[in-house]
């Protein structure tokens, strides 16, 4: 899986997003992060082979979220599906 | 290679002729138009960028835009899922652009993430048979719209037949004998 890590200064939660290359909301997410300087991980589902995509799928049920994108992943517990600034911001305490 | 201009011009071809308009945000409407003509030079189509697409066109049929979910969405919540199409009082930024829930339904999401290549693979060794659409479910009716008699062959009539915008409650099932499965 391409897991690709984006540097921050803030490296006080660990942030992983499951994206899809080609949306618009997934690219607002990232450049979120980026704006608050906050370290993040994300692979974009989409150019995944079909094996890594099944695995997603099965992580994403199991926090018990939906197969929508962006899918934010706070400390490997807290999933928040789609661009929800005000609930990020609230998990982060940013 | 599309051009990126095609791309926008037939959305905002299809916004006239609905009723709507194309998201207000121009990096915005930028991103999803990109996003657009990236999945049709992948795919074949232009499937929704907000959404995975499995790749099989007779999956992806309900998300390809403007996807089957735009106008129940629209008539909702004043966007659509991606927010690509948006209601006169919204693009006019009088009411902000919300997130809209994912009203496609569970088991076709699920269905772009399975059958994994491993399993076709098996599948095809144990039969020697190719993948068909019949292995992937997909059952095609004729479905007839009758306030205004428009047909359409596909696996679920429309939320909103797309002649006389009727509600999908007035779509029936034609039921031929003979017809070609799938």
């Amino acid at each position: 899986m391409d897991v690709k890590k984006v540097p921050g200064k803030n490296k006080e939660n660990k942030i992983f997003i499951y994206a899809l290359s080609t949306c618009a909301w997934c690219k607002m997410t990232k450049q979120f992060f980026k704006d608050n300087n906050i370290e993040f991980e994300y692979v974009d589902v989409d150019l995944c082979d079909d094996k890594d995509k099944d695995k997603i799928k099965e992580h994403i049920l199991s926090l018990g979220g939906s197969l929508s994108y962006p899918a934010i992943i706070i400390n490997d517990k807290t999933l928040i599906t789609g661009f929800r600034k005000d609930k990020i911001k609230e998990v982060l305490m940013i | 290679m599309i051009p990126l201009e095609k791309v926008r011009q037939r959305a905002e071809s299809d916004a006239k002729t609905y009723g709507y308009y194309l998201n207000p945000d121009p990096e915005f409407l930028q991103n999803l138009l990109q996003g657009l003509k990236e999945n049709e030079e992948r795919l074949g189509y232009p499937s929704c960028p907000c959404r995975l697409a499995s790749g099989n066109l007779e999956l992806d049929r309900d998300i390809i835009c403007p996807c089957d979910y735009r106008d129940p969405d629209v008539a909702e919540f004043g966007t659509c899922y991606c927010a690509l199409y948006v209601r006169k009082d919204l693009y006019e930024g009088k009411l902000p652009i919300p997130p809209v829930p994912e009203r496609r339904p569970k088991e076709k999401q699920i269905r772009s993430y399975a059958p994994t290549a491993e399993t076709m693979n098996e599948k095809k060794t144990e039969t020697s048979a190719p993948a068909t659409e019949t292995s992937l479910q997909i059952k095609k009716k004729l479905w007839y719209c009758k306030q205004c008699g428009y047909v359409v062959f596909r696996e679920d009539p429309p939320y909103i037949c797309p002649i006389c915008k009727a509600k999908r409650e007035m779509f029936a099932e034609i039921a031929i004998r003979g017809l070609p499965q799938g």
